[in-house]
């Protein structure tokens, strides 16, 4: 298990958007990396920066504004930033597919399902015939349990329910079998029932095709039941790192904490929600010292002056705070503050 | 606790006409809401879940008369609603208000949060100039907010603070109920729990009735006293929240609650997936609604509409599984769940 490759490392990341009221730093120095096979997941608010990194991962930051001012992003040994648009398009559905929150603007109104997952085997496929174009994306939608799958090959979308127009999409995405798939934010826009759907023929898809899933979500109930690993990122940069289960078993940055606790349980009732005070900073207006700081009920005065970089806590942990900084000084107090609550 | 019902609902229907072709002749209807009763006790809150298309929103609008209702009555405070001109009606909104869920859309970009939070007082001839101004101000502290944030336009605002915003305007007024729909399902988690703890603490600081119209299901039992179940215009289920979430009895319920994706990789359930879709409320299954996806499906459920029926203190569901001859049935059906 332990012994799976890493399929795609991203070092160093930085995107930044030039608008007319500056840099905005909307990905800021991030380093991750995805195994063979696993299920990883990136957690956080709106304006955390995890749509940016599935974008430019998938080389489709639109540019102006935005550009990737700094990092790698090494694919099987390829760096995709070096690749020219022509090279990026192999990649692209090839070896790393996307799907998106709302299915319905994914999908081209005006062409039938069977059109739009031809164009997509038939451009990748080279010299295939459009027979057996038409076997393949029946295949993949039965894979994707949708019924009658040959009779939706001449359905439009809007015939469609938005949790099959989702399914649909997963089909197309996996139709030239990728070794990455990203999904950002699949389920946002399906009803509970539906979303259970989803996530159940994620995980089975998964685990039948090996495929390695980037899952980009701000729903932390999602990460517990899907992913194996989960990144959470706020204004921008990594703050914690760690095996999905111990997110939750032992959550480590103030603001993670904070958001399991601010959760409403299903399964007992809170007399009071915790709330983290205040809101998300706007990305790039915190120049200097932790991003969170202001919001934060441990910070110190370091936490203002110096930017902490991610601490190793244990194995396959990390936290980018100054109270898991084995070198400092000042943690001890506040570490057994942070440990009682 | 003084159980009084504030709101009263009898056999609320709510049918829209298809029309179709040219001469838009009306070739159906489709039931957005379909004989729907409860009642709302003052200061506690109702909670109202279901998935897009049950209908929750449709009746959160018809209590105000914001949509006219085909049928049924609405009972506020002893006075019938439906029966109302639309100026006793509007005299009648000052103490039922709503707060929406899109706080972007919701306020006008064109004029600033003060002029937002009179307008209500203007329309209904409350207070004078100096007054509404200052009324302003201890309203906007209330909800967390300063008395220079009048001066100010919405776009000016994060979501949160808009719909702290929309919050103060609803209680300019000092109404008794006021009707929330999905008012935290656009903010993010950590601004979703601020906004939840404000309207419980406005609910015991002004003796509010609030009904709750969500379809996130955490976030309704942490604010719910009692909570109803929609599915394709109906109601199926109606109990205590506590008792709704530790023993649902509709399969409906147990599935939706099955479902909810749980922030606890070590919480095991039994999740019972649904099949299928949510069918078009313009042609609904035949006897019940819900037979279509059912796991416990019976001969009777697709010929004979089930009906709420009480099945044990204040805890109602409509499911032919809890008819009298199939006790039987239920034992069975509860052994293999």
């Amino acid at each position: 298990m332990s012994e799976r490759k890493t399929i795609l490392q991203v070092k160093d990341l930085q995107t930044t958007f030039f608008t007319d009221s500056g840099e905005i730093p909307a990905v800021d120095h991030i380093d991750f990396h995805v195994k063979e096979g696993e299920i990883l997941g990136i957690v956080g608010e709106s304006g955390c920066g995890k749509s940016v990194t599935s974008l430019s991962i998938m080389g489709l930051i639109p540019q102006p504004p935005g550009k990737i001012v700094g990092g790698e992003i090494v694919f099987q040994e390829n760096d995709l930033l070096k690749m020219t648009e022509r090279q990026m398009r192999q990649i692209r559905g090839n070896d790393i597919a996307m799907i998106f929150q709302e299915p319905m603007t994914s999908l081209n109104p005006l062409f039938t399902i069977g059109n739009q997952m031809l164009e997509a085997i038939l451009i990748h496929e080279k010299g295939w015939s459009k027979k057996k174009a038409k076997e393949r994306a029946i295949e993949m939608l039965q894979l994707v349990g949708l019924p009658r799958a040959e009779e939706m090959l001449q359905d439009y979308p809007h015939q469609l329910s938005g949790g099959m127009r989702q399914r649909v999409m997963i089909a197309m995405a996996l139709v030239c079998d990728p070794k990455v798939l990203i999904a950002d934010e699949p389920t946002t826009a399906l009803d509970v029932t539906i979303q259970a759907q989803i996530l159940k023929l994620m995980r089975e898809l998964n685990t039948r095709l090996n495929t390695a899933v980037l899952l980009i979500t701000h729903d932390l109930g999602v990460v517990a039941e899907t992913c194996e690993r989960v990144i959470v990122m706020y204004a921008g940069q990594i703050i914690e790192e760690s095996p999905a289960k111990q997110i939750f078993d032992d959550p480590q940055h103030p603001y993670t904490k904070g958001l399991i606790q601010s959760i409403p349980d299903m399964r007992f009732k809170k007399d009071r929600l915790y709330s983290i005070p205040g809101s998300v900073p706007k990305p790039g207006s915190i120049k200097q010292g932790c991003r969170f700081a202001a919001r934060c009920e441990f910070a110190f005065d370091r936490c203002i002056k110096e930017d902490p970089e991610l601490y190793e806590t244990s194995d396959a942990h990390q936290t980018r705070c100054f109270l898991y900084d084995k070198e400092g000084a000042e943690m001890d107090d506040n570490k057994t503050l942070i440990e009682s609550r | 606790m003084t159980t009084k019902p504030l709101l009263k609902v009898d056999n609320l229907k709510k049918y829209f006409p298809v029309k179709k072709g040219m001469l838009g002749r009306t070739v159906g209807q489709v039931k957005a809401v379909d004989d729907v009763s409860f009642y709302v006790n003052e200061g506690e809150t109702l909670g109202i879940v279901g998935e897009s298309g049950c209908g929750k929103s449709t009746t959160g609008r018809m209590l105000m008369r914001l949509l006219e209702p085909s049928e049924g009555k609405v009972e506020f405070d002893g006075q019938e609603l439906t029966s109302l001109s639309s100026d006793e009606m509007r005299k009648t909104r000052r103490d039922i208000q709503m707060v929406f869920q899109d706080p972007y859309a919701s306020l006008n970009p064109r004029h600033t949060i003060g002029k937002i939070l009179e307008e209500p007082l203007i329309v209904h001839g409350l207070d004078n100039a100096k007054e509404r101004k200052e009324k302003v101000r201890k309203f906007l502290e209330i909800v967390g907010l300063s008395a220079y944030h009048a001066k100010r336009y919405p776009h000016q605002f994060s979501g949160g603070q808009r719909q702290r915003i929309g919050i103060a305007r609803a209680l300019m007024t000092n109404p008794k109920l006021i009707i929330a729909d999905e008012p935290v399902s656009a903010l993010d988690v950590s601004i979703q729990s601020q906004v939840l703890n404000l309207m419980q603490d406005l609910q015991k600081d002004f003796n509010l009735t609030y009904i709750f119209i969500a379809h996130d299901l955490g976030v309704v039992r942490h604010i719910s006293d009692r909570v109803a179940v929609m599915y394709l215009g109906k109601m199926v289920e109606i109990a205590e929240s506590e008792q709704l979430y530790v023993e649902p009895l509709h399969p409906y319920t147990q599935a939706l609650l099955s479902a909810v994706p749980v922030p606890d990789p070590d919480y095991k359930k039994e999740q019972i997936v649904l099949e299928g879709d949510i069918p078009n409320p313009a042609n609904p299954p035949s006897g019940c609604t819900f037979h279509t996806r059912c796991p416990f499906k019976m001969d009777i459920c697709t010929k004979v509409v089930p009906e709420l029926i009480q099945h044990g203190p204040g805890h109602s569901v409509a499911c032919h599984l809890y008819g009298d001859e199939s006790d039987n049935d239920i034992k069975k059906m509860e052994g293999s769940l």
